[in-house]
């Protein structure tokens, strides 16, 4: 194994260390971390900060911190101060660059990336490097972002705390034995640690909310076939659905922006014009905007900590002069139970391609072995236990005689949850509920437990089912620890999220004096 | 329901997954669990529900009939397990008596 491990491959180390040594100039590294994705770019246009010292200043941080973090599978050092310096080169050429021209990020390595390894987080790819760029790589090339490398995540993007990762587990930098959502974890991690202002994460159940809620960041979903997931390596098709994780509202909608819109490469991909989401996260003028508490999603099982701050959130949009009204989805309560059978019943299927013939790892093949048995040695020792159990759930739920009772019956359950919120939305104009019934667990709490594992997607399984898009940004803290609020929209209208979630974060920082993750400990 | 483990071995033959018998043993309480807490399900779909299967209409892609270059194929089997004069090198997939 020579590409993933934390930070120092051998590739990166020295890279890191001259990063280290070359930053300290105008700007100390610690101040350059902390800025905005805007910030990065509009210092990067002024010509204060070089694209070059951003990227060092990223580096070097990851250096520092990612050992204890481990949000990072591959840092591609190289790579990205060679992009940095080109984008430094074209602008002391006088070229127009991109809004993010510059700023760094960390890609979820679910998508595929030339010149890098990508694994999601499995053995069974250990080692491979895709001979193509996912569409939303090509798209943040094409805006001048910086790739630092690929962040942890659970394996295949099944989980919810990023514990199912084959290469362990990532930490949450608020708490370093608890952990970091999942399955974006390590993007959220990267976030949230100041490791990079901006980072790509995919959403099934809830694998960006969820992640941004319990490290106190933003985290969109966008509408399903809003960004393509062309490159994304499939766990769940129906559901899979890539966005942006940051720290600021504004910051997620400059990638939303830099990364949606139509692809003719995947034909889930809808040809639609992108929501105006960079202008709606400015606006921060929500009056007589009706805004939907759902009934379902609170009482029994939630922290009463996470619903006082999601409580006092709601507070805050009634005083910015939204019209507060609860809304009932009664099907929401099902919505676990479905997904919970469609989402395996989709991995059992896209898994199918590790087979142990055109990529990735082949186990077993002594030269006596038959391809299948080679297969089934291969997917034994390849895949972790999470995977396994899904991929098992999945072949049940599809089979002969069960069909009916379980994958037809959810998708039925899949109608009724959006016919709810096309109910929910002829009284609001976005839904809200906390993201997580729960701040972050301790690091193994429930990996013996899978259903109560699951559990944490509660709130945010229901807009995956139906589409719509979502956010989570942070409400406010439980014990010294984020809890996040979500915000849900009709499909194609992901600018109300942004409306919504730019007006809010703007109330909820100035009546702290501050950004939330401010409070985190320093690491 | 009860899941027994000779079921799970067969899901297992059916995934093509080699399992051990620890994990035969250990899958079979989780799946029943698992199973057991979405069989709800069926308690609210009723028949005249039309089920959904995607959540935005699908219509097939189509692009221009022309020739155009593929992946170079030194890149794709630069990630194979074995390749072997420009293909893919896999195991025997008959057995040899057939």
């Amino acid at each position: 194994m020579t590409d993933v491990s934390s930070t120092s491959t051998p590739a990166a180390a020295p890279a890191v260390a001259a990063a280290a040594a070359a930053v300290g100039g105008s700007r100390r590294t610690d101040d350059v971390v902390r800025l905005t994705a805007a910030e990065t770019a509009a210092a990067i246009a002024a010509g204060e900060l070089s694209a070059q010292d951003a990227t060092l200043a990223a580096l070097d941080r990851i250096a520092k911190v990612d050992e204890a973090v481990h949000a990072f599978l591959h840092v591609d050092a190289e790579g990205a101060l060679a992009a940095a310096r080109a984008i430094d080169a074209r602008r002391a050429a006088g070229e127009k660059l991109g809004p993010l021209a510059g700023v760094p990020l960390a890609l979820k390595d679910v998508l595929t990336a030339r010149g890098m390894p990508t694994t999601c987080g499995s053995r069974i790819l250990e080692g491979w490097r895709p001979p193509y760029d996912a569409t939303v790589v090509s798209r943040l090339r094409a805006a001048d972002v910086v790739i630092l490398g690929k962040v942890n995540m659970d394996e295949f993007a099944m989980g919810s705390s990023t514990e199912n990762s084959a290469y362990g587990p990532t930490r949450n930098p608020w708490d370093l034995s608890r952990i970091p959502g999942g399955s974006s974890g390590g993007s959220a991690a990267a976030v949230a640690a100041f490791e990079a202002p901006l980072s790509i994460g995919t959403d099934t159940g809830g694998s960006i909310r969820q992640p941004a809620a319990v490290c106190g960041l933003v985290g969109v979903k966008p509408t399903y076939g809003g960004v393509s997931r062309y490159g994304l390596v499939a766990f769940s098709s129906s559901l899979d659905q890539a966005g942006p994780l940051a720290r600021t509202v504004g910051d997620a909608a400059l990638l939303h922006a830099a990364i949606a819109g139509h692809d003719p490469m995947d034909s889930t991909s809808v040809d639609l014009p992108v929501p105006p989401v960079v202008e709606a996260a400015a606006r921060r003028d929500i009056r007589g905007l009706r805004v939907g508490v759902v009934r379902e999603l609170a009482g029994e099982g939630y922290d009463p900590g996470v619903q006082a701050a999601f409580d006092a959130a709601v507070e805050e949009l009634a005083g910015l002069g939204a019209e507060v009204v609860e809304v009932s989805c009664p099907h929401f309560t099902y919505a676990l139970a479905a997904y919970y059978l469609i989402a395996p019943s989709e991995c059992s299927s896209n898994l199918a391609r590790f087979d142990a013939m055109r990529f990735g790892l082949r186990a077993g093949d002594d030269g006596r072995a038959g391809a299948e048995e080679v297969m089934s040695h291969t997917r034994d020792v390849g895949f972790g236990a999470e995977v396994k159990r899904r991929v098992m759930l999945g072949t049940y739920a599809l089979s002969s005689g069960y069909y009916d009772a379980y994958y037809g019956q959810a998708q039925k359950v899949r109608t009724l949850i959006s016919r709810d919120f096309a109910a929910a939305y002829e009284q609001a104009d976005v839904l809200v509920s906390p993201t997580t019934p729960t701040p972050a667990f301790p690091i193994g709490d429930k990996v013996d437990d899978p259903v109560a594992m699951y559990l944490s997607d509660l709130c945010t399984i229901p807009s995956n089912l139906a589409g719509g898009p979502a956010m989570s940004l942070p409400a406010g803290l439980v014990g010294g620890l984020p809890a996040g609020i979500q915000i849900m929209a009709p499909a194609f209208a992901d600018d109300r999220l942004y409306l919504v979630g730019g007006a809010l974060e703007a109330a909820l920082d100035a009546r702290r004096g501050h950004p939330l993750l401010d409070e985190a400990p320093a690491l | 329901m009860a899941i027994t483990r000779d079921e799970v071995a067969n899901l297992a033959r059916l995934s093509r997954m080699s399992l051990s018998d620890a994990e035969l043993d250990a899958l079979a309480p989780q799946l029943e669990a698992i199973l057991g807490a979405v069989a709800r399900v069926a308690e609210v779909a009723a028949a005249d529900i039309p089920p959904t299967s995607h959540a935005v209409p699908l219509t097939n892609v189509f692009r221009a009939d022309v020739t155009r270059p593929s992946l170079p194929v030194a890149d794709v089997l630069a990630g194979a397990p074995a390749a072997e004069e420009g293909r893919f090198r896999v195991p025997r997939i008959l057995d040899p008596d057939e």
